[in-house]
């Protein structure tokens, strides 16, 4: 099983099918399931849509027939009361049946063989569906031999555990800048998704647009994101610190942030997605009992680098003890000399650096897509909460806690609720700790 | 550009169901936010729960259309009793990061396929308005004045939903003239203070989380019955941030604030837009800046900054009063 990546823990909006994209078909997929999310945000998410829209309505029985990707077209479709047809329906063109029946209730529904192609049988004949008042209910067939290989729970167990933990570093190095951020200025930075995904999109315009090999790209991207979080911090958040503005304030202004950015991603980038250049595919490596991308082992192995050095950095340098120091107490820290703000400014751009070499890594295991950090926001929030607030190491264990978590949990419930998983232990984490594995234990109420 | 045209859309749009429901939506997060400080940043949850609610109600335990308000409220109820245990006592932040979650996670329920059955999955529910459109009194035809008219049954919804928002504003205002209203903006003001004079700060935020979230209820209602449907991506949490920003535009801690803020948020948009497809389609705009298909991005991109421009340079809202509210509920 070639789980190479990990599973992207986005709270998908295309659909259930976008759960990880593992193989060459699903990524082919991904832009068109893409494209529909980006539809459904465009015209479901915004009151916009909310003129009244013509749902066909009616109880109906619906499916489309396909044998090894080919539509079935013309197969007879016969729908069976306590063993008696109430309706009959043929598949179109496109192996899409519509058949209407006269109210709701249970029926049973079977394909006629006579009209099924030579040798193509449905593999259950007979499906049981309920239908409820004015919806439609889907009866589902396959054709074939089944050749689904099912995997037990233990077979799959150290793969996801190695998705996890990469999931969970990348997420921890932008975990650090929002907590870092948090513990300096007090600032719960609802935009830091969109650092991510800045990052991200910075690098596949120098390696896409440009031409650049991704290396540079992704270096460039970097710098260009450090400079762009001194800025943001200098043109918006000193001021709004020098102004005396609240925290809820500065908060709800970080939404703001957020919705702007991400307008302007949707804007420039369109709401499709792309992979870079370089390092898309790659042929697995099989170690041991999983199976790993040279490319996933190079993420891993930068993360713990940086991620090292990042708490090296803070526990040796003085920058870093000062750092720590404004975290800790900020007017103490500028009445002993330290430049207060100056910290905080190397703090935005270490942050928005750190935020950017996710968003460059995440991409790489999904797809440049201008959702692509919104759809993690709450799991560093999860994982930031997790480990502390405010705190650094807090933020790296309760980001690997939250990775490792939300992809285990696959072994138990279907993927498209990992992120439901991890932000239930979130709500149940703030009952039982409120300040986190690492915090400390003081008033939060 | 047909200026009649765009005139017309943008006054229909003023006291339509989007204006409608966010108005709802904002009358709760002002009693959440403008009232007693918390910062509830899921509000598109109790629109969403109420929704499904109603929609499960009658198509899933095939329940009478009343009972299945009642199903509504009461599930709305019961989320906002299950957010606030855990988290009224915790720091403002802590709320806004649990209540974004909570909503996402009731969003992401509604639309798994494990549980097609009951809510549909990702396409939603239909099918069961038509309890409601049964009990409208009006005749076939258009009512309004002129061009700016509404069909038989989006009058009756109209009708009922601003009757429900009058009351809910007259609610409001009586509550807030009252003792129980006076300890609310105390707890907004000092919480501790409160706590210090004896007064219990969790049920009364309690008390009022579960208000603003059945004023939210009722939003969802007008949401769900304006499309006859409930779809499991339209309570994305943009539309939280959009009900907070009408509040914030109109004042939060005034009264009729989230209302007034509520319709002309949505007129504003609805004129932007109008404006800009008319004047694409003259050509005053290339196709190159904007095309029509844009309108939700210049949507998202406007409130992104209007809400930073507000929070920044006006907090109180056009009519709101700075003294009511320092904005800083910590």
């Amino acid at each position: 099983m070639g789980l190479s990546s990990p599973a992207p823990l986005a709270p998908s909006r295309a659909g259930p099918g976008r759960a990880r994209p593992r193989s060459l078909t699903r990524r082919a997929l991904a832009p068109l399931l893409v494209l529909s999310a980006l539809l459904a945000l465009l015209l479901g998410a915004s009151p916009a849509s909310a003129a009244p829209q013509t749902v066909a309505s009616g109880e109906r029985i619906t499916g489309v027939l396909r044998n090894a990707g080919e539509p079935l077209e013309g197969v007879e479709v016969i729908v069976e009361q306590d063993g008696a047809e109430v309706a009959r329906g043929a598949s179109d063109a496109t192996g899409r049946f519509v058949v209407p029946v006269d109210g709701p209730g249970a029926y049973s529904v079977r394909l006629d063989p006579a009209s099924l192609p030579e040798g193509v049988v449905p593999r259950i004949p007979t499906r049981e569906v309920t239908v409820r008042a004015g919806n439609p209910a889907a009866a589902l067939f396959q054709f074939g031999e089944d050749t689904r290989q099912v995997a037990t729970r233990l077979d799959r167990a150290p793969q996801l555990l190695l998705g996890g933990l990469q999931f969970g570093l990348v997420i921890a190095m932008a975990a650090i800048g929002l907590s870092l951020i948090f513990g300096t200025t007090g600032l719960t930075n609802f935009a830091h998704g969109e650092l991510l995904t800045g990052g991200a999109m910075l690098a596949y315009v120098f390696n896409a647009k440009v031409g650049l090999n991704l290396i540079p790209a992704a270096l460039i991207a970097l710098v260009l994101a450090g400079v762009f979080g001194g800025l943001l911090d200098r043109g918006l958040w000193r001021p709004l610190r020098n102004r005396g503005t609240g925290l809820i304030a500065a908060l709800v202004v970080s939404i703001g942030l957020s919705l702007l950015l991400r307008g302007l991603y949707l804007y420039f980038f369109g709401g499709g997605s792309s992979t870079y250049l370089q390092y898309a595919t790659q042929d697995p490596l099989e170690v041991g009992p999983v199976t790993v991308l040279q490319r996933d082992l190079v993420i891993i192995v930068i993360s713990l680098i940086v991620l090292l050095g990042v708490g090296l950095a803070l526990q040796r340098t003085r920058l870093g003890k000062a750092t720590r120091a404004v975290a800790d107490n900020p007017a103490l820290a500028s009445s002993s000399g330290i430049d207060v703000e100056r910290v905080i400014n190397v703090v935005w751009i270490a942050g928005t650096v750190l935020a950017a070499l996710g968003g460059i890594f995440l991409a790489l295991s999904q797809q440049v897509n201008f959702q692509l950090g919104q759809n993690i926001l709450l799991l560093l929030f999860a994982g930031v909460t997790l480990g502390g607030l405010g705190t650094a190491y807090g933020a790296l264990v309760g980001s690997l806690v939250i990775g490792v978590f939300t992809q285990l949990s696959t072994l138990f419930i279907p993927a498209e609720l990992q992120v439901v998983g991890a932000l239930l232990i979130l709500i149940l984490i703030l009952i039982v700790r409120p300040q986190g594995i690492l915090g400390r234990a003081e008033r939060i109420g | 550009m047909d200026l009649i045209s765009i005139l017309t859309n943008t006054a229909l749009a003023l006291f339509n169901a989007e204006s409608l429901y966010l108005a709802l939506a904002a009358i709760g997060l002002n009693v959440h936010f403008g009232y007693t400080g918390l910062l509830n940043f899921g509000q598109v949850g109790f629109l969403a729960i109420a929704a499904y609610g109603l929609a499960t109600g009658v198509t899933y335990f095939d329940l009478p259309f009343g009972l299945a308000v009642l199903l509504g409220l009461a599930a709305a109820v019961a989320l906002a009793l299950l957010l606030g245990i855990p988290t009224l006592r915790l720091r403002a932040d802590y709320l806004a990061i649990v209540t974004i979650a909570s909503s996402e996670v009731i969003r992401l329920v509604a639309r798994s396929a494990s549980l097609r059955d009951f809510s549909g999955g990702s396409s939603g529910l239909s099918g069961f308005a038509q309890g409601f459109y049964d009990l409208n009194p009006l005749g076939p035809g258009r009512y309004g004045i002129g061009a700016i008219s509404y069909d038989s049954n989006r009058a009756w919804l109209l009708l009922v939903g601003w009757t429900l928002a009058a009351l809910c504003c007259l609610l409001v205002f009586l509550l807030m003239r009252s003792p129980w209203g006076r300890v609310l903006r105390a707890i907004r003001e000092d919480e501790d203070a409160a706590r210090s004079l004896g007064k219990n700060v969790v049920g009364y935020k309690m008390q009022s989380l579960i208000l603003g979230g059945v004023f939210g209820a009722l939003g969802g209602f007008v949401f769900a019955l304006a499309n006859s449907s409930v779809q499991p991506d339209s309570y994305a949490t943009l539309l939280t941030f959009f009900a907070f920003t009408a509040m914030i535009l109109g004042g939060a801690g005034r009264i009729l604030g989230p209302v007034a803020g509520a319709v002309l948020f949505w007129g504003f948009f609805v004129l932007v837009e109008n404006v800009l497809v008319q004047a694409s389609q003259a050509g005053y705009i290339p196709e190159a800046v904007f095309n029509s298909n844009q309108t939700g991005v210049v949507r998202q991109i406007l409130v992104g900054v209007l809400l930073m421009a507000l929070m920044i340079f006006r907090p109180q809202g056009l009519f709101g009063d700075k003294k009511e509210l320092a904005l800083d509920a910590r």
